[in-house]
């Protein structure tokens, strides 16, 4: 499945990625020390000033300190970034014998180890990944590392103390809902129970497995290939098995009942992770007070997929530790902050009506937001109104989306000073109503540039940057109801909409592959200005007014609300909808353009009182 | 009843007198909410709120009402989840630190009317500040195209514009009759005076023996987006109370809009006080 496009040079627009990739001997630029605890010397790189605050990144299984090669050099950039090979790994060296040398309090003490030689005067802020995780996680909950701990950001990695009480639980009164979470981590515990059968695992990791492995997680876990994994790979995978066979079973049967954080915790929960349910931190508040939750649609190799959102994560948790209000919460507090925390979000038509709201409610989620319409001034007013109920950063622009070379320029200037858009609102788009006969070539134009161009070219410019970047995003194009209803007044406007529906539709298939979302968002009546601003055809200016009027009037009395359509449009980019029809009576045309199609042409015949 | 809106030379002095009471009872309710608010803390309730507000008035000589004092707390500022009007009435919820409130009283004051809503909130709430001194061109508008002797249907309807370009939801739709305003009455004094769901019933009469005449001659004493408001201003008192709402959190002042039938675009319309709360804020806002 993978396109076998160059994904290093995907990457290189961002800062820091000019030089060369690094090999499997280190990261590029690191500075190198081998730290030597009880008879193991371990391999430490460290990046970035020695006076910032000291990040210390775990790797997980199969990996070495490698995988966070990308992480890492974006969190160099603000901080004393410190990775090391966890022992067996790399270029650490392995315990001998092997059985035994890998438990965790062993692991805690090479931890102890390389935090004492990187920040003797100062915890430390610990960063694991997996297996990474796991032994996080014992570092954050045993008494001899405290006050060396600052923060913890755990991805795709419980603690087995956790993990034990959560089985515990589960298998203790098996309702029928916590068996089937407990069957459900079960199947994707498969490759546990592959790694407790001896010689095998080895004998796998250092034959075939290790040979096919790059080439597995490219074509399943869709991480980009390039300089990982290392070549070291066979050698860290068999060694690796002992951290499974050394604690798995010992600490599932008897898990620790004090394995309470002493550090604030950030979890990030892979939503597409093959190996870890999300149900196993359904309870994780209980153990860890000062929890901040967020999710990421990705699969379970994130250092690798989502680089650039686990740095503006990871540092955002960090400076809030270190400098922040501790009265301020990290995560804002309208619902999906978890999952649109920090993301870039760019909304069209945002100065009125749907658009707005929809910038509204995404910046409640906390996310930043670029307020884009015609209107210079109801785009500012909803950046303003933005930044003041929960958007870190909001900005208003004045583009014409049909405008092509505008939205060329637009582009350009969010990419060069705001990021890469992680969520894509096409959302404007204007009204027009009138017999077929009687709708100039003008006015067909006019509706077809702004509903459909204007969708193509946000879709084509912002689409593509955020397909080049490579770290998945989602698209919304708003359609309507019209798409799949006809009516005799709205041709035009209902041909625009249907072809912004295929087109989001043809969109989805081909982004698919990429981790990018399309949605496409049919509202039916919904109360906004797009009634009074739409051009109504064949008829006086002033008969145009009346109906306006008529039409705005009728849609008040309707009086479904925009926000309601933008609470729809954050779902559906949450749970990856392809179609989404909002209002019942977008609801009913869509079923029955399904299986009453001949009724919905009837209704179309009746003449709307307009 | 009808004097305010006499232009005869002879009556000048009543009306002065008269709108003396007004604007007396009108301090008094302004005074009340304010002192109100200084007490409110965290863990009081709508009830105890709305408790207070009646004992204040209530040792100030208050013995009838418009309507009995209602508190809203947090997202019922903006009525969020409001479908029926016993809703409006205060319940239980406590207030939080940062938590918009609105106070809203009416009381009748030696046979004058006040109706008058104060916004506020607990500690900071940079929301609630920016619906606040965004009210202050509504308060303006309304004004101008009263003067402007404009149909009471279009102001509404260029208010709701307004709100709409701020940004805003249009909040006094979810009052009975989706009314911005109702016009208010001197009352006669009685020793009982007894409320009908939280409104005196002195003061219904007076509104209903309004809407009587109004309906002969095609004025209504409220003042929605219905037909029925499509008339100029009635002269009279209008309690005037836009109200804005965002994302659950609310705001709005509500204060007497005195409308004469002077020819004189200063004397047809102006707001009864200019010394009020939310006044006086927008004026130290603009001074700093």
């Amino acid at each position: 499945m993978n396109t076998g496009r160059g994904r290093d040079g995907r990457r290189n627009r961002r800062p820091g990625h000019g030089q060369p990739p690094m090999t499997g001997a280190g990261l590029q630029g690191a500075r190198e020390r081998r730290v030597s605890t009880g008879g193991i010397e371990l391999c430490v790189a460290e990046l970035g000033d020695p006076d910032r605050p000291t990040v210390v990144l775990v790797h997980g299984y199969p990996d070495s300190k490698e995988v966070w090669s990308e992480v890492a050099r974006g969190l160099a950039e603000r901080f004393h970034v410190v990775l090391y090979d966890v022992r067996g790994c790399g270029r650490s060296t392995a315990p001998q014998p092997l059985r035994g040398g890998f438990t965790l309090e062993k692991l805690t003490d090479d931890f102890l180890a390389v935090a004492d030689a990187v920040s003797p005067d100062h915890p430390v802020h610990l960063v694991g990944h997996d297996w990474g995780s796991v032994q996080a996680w014992e570092f954050a909950t045993v008494r001899r590392t405290e006050g060396r701990i600052a923060s913890f950001t755990s991805m795709s990695g419980p603690s087995l103390d956790h993990f034990g009480h959560w089985i515990k639980k589960r298998m203790s009164r098996p309702t029928p809902r916590r068996a089937a979470q407990l069957l459900n981590q079960g199947a994707k515990s498969w490759y546990v129970y592959m790694l407790h059968t001896p010689v095998l695992p080895e004998l796998a990791w250092k034959g075939p497995l290790g040979k096919r492995w790059p080439s597995i997680l490219q074509r399943v876990e869709k991480v980009p290939g390039g300089d990982y994994p290392t070549a070291s790979l066979p050698t860290d995978a068999a060694h690796g098995a002992w951290l499974y066979r050394d604690n798995v079973r010992a600490r599932l049967r008897r898990p620790r009942a004090d394995a309470y954080a002493h550090c604030p915790v950030q979890l990030i929960t892979p939503t597409g992770d093959a190996f870890l349910s999300q149900r196993l931190y359904d309870d994780l508040e209980q153990w860890a007070p000062e929890l901040v939750r967020r999710t990421l649609p990705a699969k379970h190799w994130v250092p690798r997929t989502r680089p650039d959102q686990l740095i503006s994560w990871i540092a955002e948790f960090i400076t809030s530790k270190e400098e922040g209000d501790p009265a301020k919460k990290v995560v804002a507090a309208g619902p999906y902050a978890d999952r649109f925390g920090g993301q870039l979000v760019l909304v069209t038509g945002a100065a009125s009506g749907i658009g707005r709201a929809t910038a509204f409610a995404f910046a409640e989620a906390g996310a930043r937001i670029i307020a884009v319409d015609r209107d210079a001034e109801g785009a500012a007013r909803t950046a303003e109104m933005a930044r003041l109920i929960g958007a870190p950063q909001a900005w208003g622009e004045v583009v014409d989306v049909a405008d092509e070379a505008a939205m060329e320029k637009l582009a350009d200037k969010v990419d060069a000073e705001y990021g890469t858009v992680d969520v894509l609102v096409n959302n404007a788009g204007i009204g027009l109503s009138g017999s077929f006969l009687e709708t100039s070539t003008e006015d067909w134009k006019k509706v077809l540039d702004v509903n459909l161009w204007g969708v193509i070219h946000g879709c084509r410019i912002f689409g593509k940057r955020m397909a080049d970047r490579g770290q998945g995003g989602h698209i919304v194009n708003t359609a309507s109801a019209a798409a799949f209803q006809p009516s005799r007044i709205l041709a035009a406007y209902s041909a625009s909409k249907a072809a912004v529906l295929m087109l989001s539709e043809c969109l989805r298939a081909e982004l698919a592959g990429q981790g990018i979302g399309v949605s496409a968002i049919c509202p039916g009546l919904v109360n906004t200005s797009i009634t009074s601003t739409a051009r109504f055809t064949g008829v006086s200016a002033e008969e145009e007014k009346r109906r306006q009027a008529k039409a705005a009037r009728m849609y008040g009395l309707r009086n479904y609300p925009p926000e309601k359509v933008a609470d729809a449009i954050l779902r559906a980019v949450v749970r990856n909808q392809a179609v989404v029809p909002v209002t019942p009576e977008a609801r009913g045309a869509h079923l029955m353009s399904r299986f009453t199609p001949r009724a919905l042409r009837a209704l179309a015949r009746i003449e709307p009182p307009v | 009843m009808a004097s305010v809106t006499s232009a005869t030379s002879a009556a000048t002095g009543e009306r002065t007198a008269e709108l003396k009471g007004f604007r007396e009872v009108q301090r008094l309710a302004y005074a009340c909410a304010e002192a109100v608010a200084a007490q409110l803390k965290p863990g009081i309730t709508e009830r105890a709120a709305a408790r207070m507000q009646r004992e204040w008035l209530r040792e100030r000589g208050v013995q009838d009402w418009f309507h009995l004092p209602f508190a809203w707390f947090g997202d019922r500022t903006a009525f969020v989840n409001f479908r029926i009007p016993l809703q409006f009435f205060p319940t239980n919820r406590e207030l939080e630190p940062g938590m918009p409130f609105i106070l809203d009283m009416a009381p009748v004051h030696k046979g004058f009317t006040a109706d008058i809503g104060y916004s506020g909130c607990l500690g900071l709430n940079p929301v609630h500040d920016r619906l606040l001194a965004d009210l202050e061109a509504h308060r303006e508008l309304i004004l101008r195209e009263v003067r402007e002797r404009r149909p009471l249907k279009e102001i509404y309807e260029d208010v709701d514009r307004l709100m709409v370009r701020q940004g805003y939801a249009n909040r006094h739709r979810a009052y009975p009759f989706g009314v911005i305003a109702h016009k208010i009455d001197p009352v006669r004094q009685r020793r009982w005076s007894p409320t009908l769901f939280g409104f005196g019933t002195q003061s219904l009469k007076g509104l209903a023996s309004d809407a009587l005449h109004g309906h002969r001659d095609g004025w209504s004493p409220l003042w929605s987006p219905y037909t029925f408001s499509d008339h100029p201003p009635q002269p009279g008192l209008w309690a005037v109370e836009p109200h804005l709402g965002f994302r659950g959190t609310g705001a709005k002042f509500e204060e007497i809009l005195v409308v004469t039938d002077s020819k004189n675009p200063q004397e047809s319309a102006f707001w009864l006080d200019d010394d009020l709360p939310h006044v006086r804020r927008w004026q130290e806002e603009k001074a700093a």
